[in-house]
């Protein structure tokens, strides 16, 4: 009976019960939309984090280097070419920290694995390969690069630089490249931790027409290539053994960057802090810090679902409830007689207000299973368009004189940009919390109505004086 | 079975007070068949509406078996609507959504009465009055007579003591007229109850053993309450 009658009652007032489900159906839409599309910013975020410091690392040590204490980058020792014409070539690389930081002690490693929550540590060297070549006017007597030329013809110079990170290998070793990511070959292996073998990004390979098996020069030495590594687009285009890179650049014994796995994620800030007061020289950001960093196509994207979003669908909730409830009450006015009949033949007031709660609940489930649906195709609609979006990271810090919290900012200028394709991934409890929301709509509804049902006297509803 | 003494009942409509009733006493012996009659607007239907506990006098008290309904609260006065009363409605007063066994079964639900009891009970019912073959109908798909008919069975089926009847047949034709007020008398003999019916009808209220007159919100001093004329 209970069911019979909120069924038929629905049906009754199709059309009021239509506007009030799909009122609530839009409502709940909006709010899987947006969480749906925070998630996608969420892990568009964390794929930016994770190309610039890798997976399962929650914060990075490194030292930036002093305004103006930086030694100029020299590119000392060129390489005889061939000449003639008047003219010579050169060619030179240089294998060196990212520009603006500058190194720690391996020992720091320790330091900072010893600091109470930290789970693993690693240290990394995040370097530049700088290729420079071109030829220029042939000196009287010899010279220097940037001598005033005598020779005949303009100088032509060509650079290119490169990324290249130094991993530690080893079972609880953390850093900017895992296992995990390599698409094809090996990964290291703790014998090949001082060995001539590097793996590259898809990206490179591919620019390159490398494969596994390949032969790669970096800082003038062959390198064997053991494996294609999937990394984002920020990320290194060239990885090495620790041992090696530390070998190749000259920094043996040395680091440019800490890489810290901390045991629980809420504990972050406090393991922070420890941290910072082990090595008070060492700056140390955690991925909260670079996320803050994170501006670009994405940030915005970020800002429009944590803001506008939410507050349209806010705004869209609130205005289904009311006039949901607003219907609920002026349909109830129309059945005053029905329910005072009912009253009149026995019915108690709860079970009048259960009645049209039970509608209400109704219309709020109609209208959350129609929102969900209309929600999870919005939602897929995103992921199949799969918009692409660019995110900036560490030009804030460039500016201060650092390059990156993170030891991002591979490139001159400490700006890194990174472009991800924003999806929106449905999360279970996205749906139930917008199942729950529009139930509560239902609730408000069916409470209003309830309100104005059990304020009904019978006798008004019935008396007709005679 | 009822004593009411100088009942007042006065209610604001359309911004004036009307004074319904205006120190009414009236005594209802059990079993009896009690006609109401009078001018339209003297408290006719307001009286009904006391002696079925739906509302409450200004003042006086309107006794039903030693207990003042006016004294009783609303979750007192529910159960006794739920099992004494029934009433039945001019407008008859179904549920539009309602087949005519769920109309009927709504008056067994407030009485815990579930599943197939409660709708073998209310097929009965109908049955009683000869629906049925219009249980699974809508009251749109009904004629007056037959939804009078179900009103009628969804008053009976909780076999209250006291049936309750304002201007039953005042919607219907002579015919269905004449078919119904036979159909309520026919089941007052049978089953004992204590019937009451306002009517306009002098040949409804020919029926009752006992007349009231109405007027001005009191019983008719000069005519008091008589045995009607065949």
């Amino acid at each position: 009976m209970y069911l019979t009658y909120i069924r038929r009652e629905l049906r009754r007032r199709f059309k009021q019960s239509l506007v009030v489900a799909l009122g609530l159906a839009v409502g709940v839409a909006l709010v899987v939309i947006v969480s749906s599309a925070a998630a996608g910013v969420r892990s568009a975020q964390g794929q930016v984090l994770h190309s610039l410091y890798g997976v399962g690392t929650d914060m990075t040590v490194t030292r930036s280097l002093a305004a103006g204490s930086g030694a100029p980058q020299r590119f000392g020792g060129f390489g005889p070419g061939g000449s003639g014409s008047g003219t010579r070539k050169l060619s030179r690389d240089s294998l060196h920290p990212q520009a603006g930081s500058t190194t720690l002690p391996a020992a720091d490693v320790r330091k900072v694995a010893q600091v109470n929550g930290v789970s693993a540590a690693s240290g990394g060297l995040v370097l530049t390969e700088t290729e420079f070549s071109g030829t220029i006017p042939s000196p009287a007597g010899g010279g220097r690069l940037g001598g005033g030329s005598s020779g005949g013809g303009s100088p032509t110079f060509s650079i290119n630089s490169l990324a290249v990170d130094g991993v530690a290998i080893g079972a609880n070793a953390v850093g900017p490249l895992t296992a995990s990511q390599v698409t094809s070959g090996s990964y290291f292996t703790t014998a090949e931790s001082s060995a001539r073998v590097a793996i590259v990004s898809d990206a490179y390979a591919r620019q390159h027409s490398l494969h596994v098996g390949s032969t790669i020069k970096v800082a003038g030495k062959s390198l064997r290539v053991i494996g294609l590594a999937g990394v984002s687009s920020g990320a290194a285009d060239i990885y090495l053994p620790l041992a090696t890179a530390q070998k190749l650049a000259g920094l043996g014994g040395k680091v440019t960057t800490i890489f810290v796995s901390v045991g629980s994620a809420s504990h972050v800030t406090q393991v922070a802090a420890a941290v910072k007061a082990a090595l008070p020289r060492a700056t140390v950001s955690t991925s909260a810090d670079l996320a803050k960093q994170v501006s670009g196509a994405l940030s915005s994207a970020s800002s429009l679902t944590s803001n506008l979003g939410r507050w349209l669908s806010i705004a869209a909730l609130a205005v289904a409830f009311l006039v949901a409830g607003l219907l609920m009450t002026s349909a109830i006015s129309r059945r005053v007689r029905e329910f005072g009949t009912l009253k009149a033949i026995g019915w108690r007031t709860r079970r009048l207000v259960a009645q049209v709660v039970g509608e209400g609940l109704a219309l709020g489930l109609l209208g959350g299973l129609a929102g969900v649906a209309l929600g999870v195709a919005a939602a897929a609609a995103i992921s199949a368009a799969a918009p692409s979006l660019s995110a900036t990271v560490g030009s804030t810090f460039a500016s201060a004189g650092g390059f990156g919290p993170f030891g991002g900012g591979r490139r001159p200028g400490g700006a890194q940009s990174v472009l991800v394709h924003l999806t929106a991934p449905l999360e279970a409890h996205t749906i139930v919390i917008a199942l729950l929301l529009a139930l509560a709509g239902g609730l408000v509804a069916g409470g209003f109505g309830a309100w104005r049902a059990a304020r009904l006297r019978p006798a008004d509803a019935l008396r007709s004086v005679g | 079975m009822y004593e009411l003494n100088d009942v007042h009942k006065a209610f604001r409509r359309g911004g004036a007070t009307v004074h319904a009733l205006d120190g009414l006493d009236l005594t209802i012996g059990s079993g009896e068949f009690l006609a109401v009659q009078g001018p339209t607007g003297q408290g006719k239907s307001t009286l009904l509406l006391l002696l079925g506990g739906l509302d409450r006098p200004t003042s006086g008290s309107v006794v039903f078996e030693g207990r003042d309904l006016a004294a009783l609260s609303e979750a007192e006065l529910a159960p006794l609507r739920a099992s004494e009363f029934g009433f039945v409605f001019q407008t008859f007063n179904l549920i539009p959504t309602l087949t005519a066994q769920e109309n009927v079964e709504a008056a067994l639900v407030p009485g815990g009465i579930h599943g197939k009891e409660r709708r073998d009970l209310a097929l009965a019912g109908l049955d009683e009055l000869g629906l049925a073959d219009r249980a699974t109908h809508l009251p749109s798909e009904l004629s007056g007579g037959q939804q009078q008919r179900v009103a009628i069975a969804r008053a009976l089926v909780k076999k209250p003591r006291v049936l309750l009847a304002d201007e039953p047949t005042g919607n219907l034709d002579e015919r269905t007229r004449d078919e119904i007020i036979g159909l309520l008398e026919q089941l007052w003999q049978e089953r004992g109850l204590t019937l009451v019916v306002v009517t306009h009808d002098s040949a409804v209220a020919r029926r009752a053993d006992r007349l009231a007159v109405i007027e001005n919100g009191r019983i008719d001093e000069a005519r008091g309450v008589v045995t009607p004329v065949p």
